[in-house]
């Protein structure tokens, strides 16, 4: 087993731990703890996966600012009241039948499509290059960084604007719902 | 280099995670939470793609999935605080007046 075999078993085992943490902590405090263990552990995988500028932007952007979002709103919320009561839908066995049989569906679809790919012959051929540089006038530069930006800016600039209107409208939405003067309907 | 294969069962199995958190958890923060986790294993699995085919679009992708991701915890994280004050109570069930 190669040294990269290696990291992606213990990062993934991290990831599920950290999932089936949210799931099942009964504390939303824990959950959100055991969402930021996967948080980073994805981080991780990210660097695998030849993706060190999505890294940074997962450390940055999730366990960073959605993650204090989180925590200050379970800090603005009084869960104390809740302890007592159970913390798990009735619905849970149908949750469980649901998720199993959709794991199954979506892994005997994979297992089918992964035989018929060794069957033409081992599937596509990676090029690692085109990801850990760019060429730009001409000249090559390294980094993966600067592959991704030179992307966002020329290929993919009318979604990369869009996107920051976006963020606009859900700043503005947030403030607004969470002005204090939201009267109490009935 | 790891198959393609390893990084699409972790991700599906992230996500089928994901799924029962939401439909398990009666707290409305874990279930925005679990609902994190799925949009994660969205990720993983362009990013995979992306490694595999040797093409930056699944990357440039994932950095617009994870604009929306931010976008959508802040304004779920609102709705949640507004319900908060109605209610008094962050718990789905007492959130049933849609209920037919």
């Amino acid at each position: 087993m190669t040294a990269a075999l290696w990291m992606f078993w213990i990062l993934g085992a991290v990831v599920i731990v950290g999932a089936a943490g949210v799931v099942l902590m009964r504390q939303p405090v824990h959950s959100a703890l055991f969402l930021l263990l996967s948080f980073v552990a994805m981080a991780g995988l990210f660097v695998l996966t030849r993706a060190e500028f999505l890294a940074a932007v997962q450390i940055l952007v999730y366990a960073g600012g959605i993650m204090v979002l989180f925590l200050f709103t379970i800090m603005l919320v009084n869960l104390r009241r809740q302890q007592k009561e159970p913390y798990i839908h009735r619905q849970a066995a149908v949750a469980l039948l649901v998720g199993a049989a959709f794991y199954g569906l979506i892994g005997g679809l994979l297992v089918g499509e992964t035989r018929e790919l060794a069957s033409l012959g081992g599937g596509v051929a990676a090029h690692p290059g085109k990801l850990a540089s760019v060429v730009i006038g001409g000249a090559r530069v390294a980094g993966n960084s600067e592959a991704v930006g030179w992307a966002l800016y020329r290929d993919y600039f009318l979604p990369f604007e869009i996107a920051s209107v976006f963020l606009l409208v859900a700043m503005i939405g947030a403030v607004v719902l969470g002005k204090r003067t939201m009267e109490k309907v009935d | 280099m790891v198959p393609l294969t390893h990084y699409l069962a972790l991700s599906f199995l992230l996500f089928v995670l994901g799924v029962v958190g939401v439909l398990v958890r009666r707290n409305l923060l874990t279930v925005l939470m679990s609902i994190e986790l799925m949009l994660n294993a969205v990720n993983l699995n362009l990013v995979a793609f992306s490694r595999q085919l040797g093409d930056l679009t699944g990357q440039v992708f994932t950095v617009f999935v994870i604009a929306v991701a931010a976008g959508e915890a802040a304004i779920g994280l609102a709705i949640i605080i507004s319900l908060y004050r109605l209610k008094g109570s962050v718990n789905l069930d007492d959130a049933a007046e849609m209920k037919g």
